[in-house]
């Protein structure tokens, strides 16, 4: 099998990870629930653990590092932790609905919300950000990179803008954490979601919440804590304010060698290998009669991702003669970007996505481009 | 059961504040161990740092150099 669906998870791990999640069901206690040593050596992975990703993304301290299960539930606690009936919240056209559903829902319960047009290649215009900054604005949200067209989104510069009108920001860096570098404190990220099964390499099940120093949000979930039992709330302190219930130990023990195998190998490095391959693919594509390629190619950084339609194809039939012709996956579909495939006109037809890994090759490239060919130019 | 003695024992709000108690000590090869909190201090669950009574001002010299911030700081039989 040609695995080209990266955006949707990394399929290849490290062995590393794979060790590390075994080695951690072999031997880890709940992590904070007790002082024997299976107990301790889970809240030593756990702890060493937010050390990473505190360094990783430059956060003031490993407290601001919030383990949860996914970018879906980062955003849920982050969205809901801090918007109020009352406030206004500005986004895009970009977003997965892991952004625009805990929004609708919040603005059904009166908060207010904008949403930023994209072109007809899938970008935004930063003026708008500051022309919709109202008295109530609160919140600006926006992913770091599109999961449909892999358009990037300049956060430093959306952070600027956020800082300077005092608002709140926070970041979707599901498809970039673990790719590009992300620093919270030079961008003036307030909230930054992640998850750990694509860029970082982890398990699925493990994801995180940065939050800012000093900044309150608002618990999703409470519950058990592994501390103050007797108190009818749930402690305040943070990472424990937002994390109830047991972690996800043994995935984290993944994610944390992870994060391990990324420091070694160097980021700059494997993202230098994915964009190879999604250039590679893009220029031996690009030119095909009948295929048509959505987003920003002018030059730019951009996520490793090609999304293109063959003719008026369905991309479900082509993604599915992708894969039992010549065993390459891809995604085909809406993407859960409904908001992007509005603005690409791609409702109906949906795209076909490819996404690349580090652990791709050279062959799997060109089986790529050699079957884009043949379909394309079938009769 | 062992005999017990008297000993200083830190609590502290989260348990991450507790694994960075611990680590920090490990570096700073300050005295003590985690311990799961002794009933008399608090009636909940949770870890604490116990080491021996001198080392008051080696554990406080840690704390402040990393940042930690102590729930309380006991003397208690254990």
């Amino acid at each position: 099998m040609i695995y080209l669906d990266n955006a949707a998870t990394t399929m290849q791990k490290p062995q590393e990870v794979v060790d590390a999640v075994a080695a951690a069901m072999c031997s880890m206690g709940n992590a904070g629930r007790g002082a024997h040593a299976a107990s301790l050596g889970a809240s030593r992975t756990v702890y060493q653990t937010r050390e990473r990703l505190a360094d990783f993304f430059h956060a003031e301290n490993p407290k601001q590092i919030v383990f949860t299960s996914n970018s879906t539930e980062s955003l849920n606690i982050a969205l809901k932790g801090v918007l109020e009936a009352g406030d206004h919240v500005i986004t895009t056209m970009m977003e997965h609905n892991s952004v625009l559903r805990p929004l609708y829902e919040l603005e059904e319960k009166g908060v207010e919300l904008t949403i930023i047009k994209s072109n007809l290649q899938g970008t935004i215009d930063y003026e708008d950000f500051e022309k919709e900054v109202k008295d109530n604005t609160k919140l600006i949200v926006c992913t770091h990179g599109s999961n449909l067209t892999g358009n990037l989104v300049d956060i430093k510069r959306v952070g600027e803008i956020a800082k300077k009108h005092g608002l709140l920001f926070a970041v979707d860096a599901s498809q970039t954490a673990g790719v590009f570098p992300i620093d919270v404190q030079e961008m003036q990220i307030d909230l930054l979601c992640f998850t750990g099964h694509k860029g970082l390499l982890g398990p699925q099940g493990t994801g995180g919440l940065y939050v800012r120093e000093g900044l309150t949000v608002r618990p999703l979930k409470v519950g058990g804590s592994g501390v103050q039992t007797y108190n009818k709330k749930h402690p305040v302190e943070m990472p424990t304010a937002l994390e109830a219930g047991t972690l996800n130990g043994h995935g984290i023990a993944g994610l944390d060698a992870a994060i391990e195998y990324l420091e070694k190998e160097g980021i700059d490095h494997i993202r230098a290998r994915e964009q190879e391959f999604m250039w590679r693919f893009y220029n031996g594509v690009k030119d095909i009669p009948n295929v048509k390629i959505y987003g920003d190619f002018s030059g730019g950084e951009r996520c490793a991702i090609v999304t293109l339609n063959i003719g008026d194809y369905d991309s479900s039939e082509v993604s599915d003669e992708l894969l039992m012709t010549y065993g390459i996956s891809t995604r085909a579909g809406g993407h859960c970007a409904p908001l992007m495939h509005e603005a690409l006109g791609t409702v109906e037809q949906g795209a076909v996505r490819f996404s690349f890994s580090h652990y791709n090759t050279d062959e799997d490239i060109e089986t790529a481009i050699r079957a884009i060919k043949e379909l394309a130019t079938e009769e | 059961m062992r005999k017990k003695e008297l000993k200083l024992v830190v609590t502290f709000h989260t348990t991450a504040d507790a694994m960075a108690m611990e680590k920090a000590c490990k570096e700073k090869k300050a005295e003590g161990r985690l311990i799961p909190v002794p009933r008399e201090i608090s009636a909940g669950c949770g870890l604490a740092w116990c080491a021996p009574l001198e080392c008051r001002e080696a554990l406080k010299e840690v704390m402040s150099s990393v940042g930690i911030q102590e729930e309380e700081m006991h003397e208690c039989m254990v």
